[in-house]
């Protein structure tokens, strides 16, 4: 090796190619927004209470108990795909009531179950959070999760 | 110690081990919430003690970081830092947003607050007035380091580190936006996470991992250099369009399957790399150096690191696995061992050089420093083991067989109780390396004694 490759080599093969990586990769970056924006997501859907719903998500951080599309903590269910599973993704009023029920039910207290905490939210809230979790669900996904169990 | 800003190094290290024993004790209290849900649900729910053991790990890497270029960058560019006031405003400003950290999140104050209340993406969860300030002190550091190596010597080791340090400044800007798209969000917040651990931190693990093995074998430097070059080419060549591994399911398009596929495999190549970059220069140097205990950190890391990050992450990286396997408990066995090998046992290996230096004394009580990285090591890699059986058996019932997730949840008690018991053995590693660098003064040991591994 001391004879195939110089340090000065190593070094300049080690800029340059990084630069080809991020020219690519940038790219290819610039290509997946706009491709995020037009094709995979419904921009046009997204409305105020769909985007009230994220801040409703991430004050509360659910993504430390939650996945969404598989990233978060894994202490409880995925939610990328929670109004799929409960039956209610065509239908915004079931879809509130729905998740209205499950939020005022918090915590169980039942003991050796994982207990979800209670955020007092309000009607407001609820229904922007349901709005946000069926914009979610409609989601371009390539096909995950595998089934509803999500 | 030729340089008297060394020193500096020596606060920011006893902060890192500070935030390092409440890492592993959120981590504890974690694992007994897996097993008995109940514990403090209604005080301290387990989002929120999740929020403190992963911030708290991310801000105390950091600190490593920080502490650690201030002690090599010295004898790197041979010349004092430009200014110890800056450093020390700087680990200021860290402490200062830390605590405003743990107290926001414990107590949720100021919820829903654009400025004073926690932002809900993981990891990113620090309220902006915190974020402002780590950006403040990054540039700070920036300046700082910069300054000196432009005044100095620029070796491979300092290049490398300051092009990591730059870039993890730079890509942390990106958690600034935040945008309502989900998909979009996940896009660009990956730019911070996955180019930071799979991307620019390699330069910074690599660049103090070549700085550890020049000190401790004595190979000769351009020997050194060239290999750093190399590995942090393939780290860079991998780990940019690796990202691609993220982009399976978010909404991204279909070509990132392939290209993620592709390049994240080769994500093992940098750290098979630093391997066998690590003990081909302890096989070929001939200096035998006193502190063993620093020895065998740094093959511990460049170890555990091929294993947690390269192999581990290898297992799930393919997309057609993926497909099955995303976000269930392999992610978080690959993510355990993946941080405790590259980027834990390179700090630790880092404070087990320097802090004899810092102190001085001798190379001291190696022998419970040894026993420390044993007992620690061998913690997590059973946790690592317990957890890929978890996740195993999670795929299978949940993403194949389609049964509900509490019910296979239940069904792995007694994995998640086993988890407890090895976390058991990291707390207490990790108190005993506390100790061990910390307390006492001398220990002689014979230098006839085996290096390690």
């Amino acid at each position: 090796m001391r004879d195939v490759m110089t340090k000065t080599m190593a070094r300049n093969i080690f800029y340059g190619g990084s630069l080809f990586f991020i020219v690519i990769f940038l790219a290819l970056s610039v290509h997946s927004h706009y491709y995020i924006v037009n094709t995979s997501t419904d921009t046009a859907g997204l409305t105020e209470s769909v985007e009230a719903g994220k801040r409703v998500w991430e004050r509360h951080a659910c993504i430390n108990c939650h996945t969404i599309l598989g990233e978060g903590a894994y202490f409880a269910p995925e939610l990328g795909n929670v109004m799929a599973r409960w039956g209610v993704q065509d239908d915004p009023q079931a879809a509130f009531e729905t998740l209205k029920a499950w939020m005022e039910s918090q915590p169980t207290g039942i003991e050796g179950r994982r207990q979800m905490p209670q955020f007092d939210l309000s009607d407001e809230d609820i229904r922007n959070l349901a709005d946000f979790l069926l914009w979610t669900g409609e989601i371009d996904t390539q096909g995950w999760p595998p089934n509803d169990a999500g | 110690m030729k340089y008297e800003t060394q020193k500096i190094a020596y606060a920011y290290f006893l902060v890192a081990l500070i935030l390092f024993a409440v890492q592993v004790t959120m981590g504890l209290l974690l694992a007994w919430v897996y097993i008995y849900p109940n514990t403090l649900s209604e005080i301290l729910p387990f989002n929120i003690l999740r929020m403190l053991h992963t911030n708290s790990l991310v801000v105390w890497l950091l600190t490593g970081f920080f502490g650690a270029a201030y002690f090599l960058i010295p004898e790197e560019a041979e010349r004092e830092i430009h200014s110890p006031t800056l450093a020390h405003v700087q680990l200021a400003i860290l402490v200062l947003g830390t605590a405003g950290v743990v107290l926001t999140y414990t107590f949720n104050l100021f919820e829903g607050n654009w400025l004073l209340g926690k932002e809900g993406r993981e990891f990113l969860e620090q309220p902006k007035w915190v974020k402002a300030g780590i950006v403040v002190a990054a540039l700070i550091f920036l300046y700082n380091v910069t300054m000196t190596v432009l005044k100095g010597r620029k070796t491979a080791i300092t290049n490398i580190l300051l092009l990591g340090l730059w870039g993890l400044a730079l890509l942390f800007l990106f958690a600034f936006y935040n945008p309502s798209n989900l998909s979009l969000d996940k896009q660009y917040w990956w730019y911070v996470i996955h180019l930071w651990v799979e991307g620019v931190w390699e330069l910074i693990m690599a660049s103090i991992l070549a700085y550890l093995m020049l000190k401790l074998t004595g190979v000769d430097r351009e020997v050194v250099e060239k290999w750093l070059y190399i590995i942090a080419a393939t780290a860079l060549f991998s780990g940019i369009l690796g990202t691609g591994h993220h982009y399976y399911w978010i909404g991204t398009p279909g070509y990132w399957q392939w290209i993620g596929s592709i390049f994240s495999s080769l994500e093992v190549i940098p750290f098979f790399a630093m391997m066998s970059f690590a003990f081909i220069m302890v096989w070929k140097g001939r200096r035998d150096h006193p502190n063993k205990a620093a020895l065998l950190w740094s093959l511990g890391c460049a170890t555990l690191a091929f294993f947690g990050a390269g192999v581990w992450g290898f297992m799930h990286t393919l997309h057609g696995v993926n497909y099955y396997s995303h976000g269930t408990q392999i992610t978080a066995a690959h993510g355990h061992l993946a941080f405790y090998g590259a980027y834990v046992c390179l700090n630790l290996a880092m404070f087990t050089y320097a802090m004899p230096i810092l102190k001085g004394r001798d190379p001291y009580n190696q022998v419970l420093n040894m026993a420390s990285f044993w007992l620690m090591s061998g913690g997590v890699v059973f946790m690592t083991f317990v957890l890929t059986f978890a996740g195993a058996i999670q795929t299978h019932l949940q993403r194949v067989m389609g049964e509900f997730y509490m019910d296979v949840q239940d069904g792995l008690w007694l994995f998640y109780a086993m988890r407890f018991g090895a976390g058991i053995a990291v707390v207490l590693g990790a108190c005993l390396y506390i100790y061990a660098v910390l307390v006492p003064r001398r220990e002689i040991i014979e230098p006839a004694g085996t290096p390690a591994e």
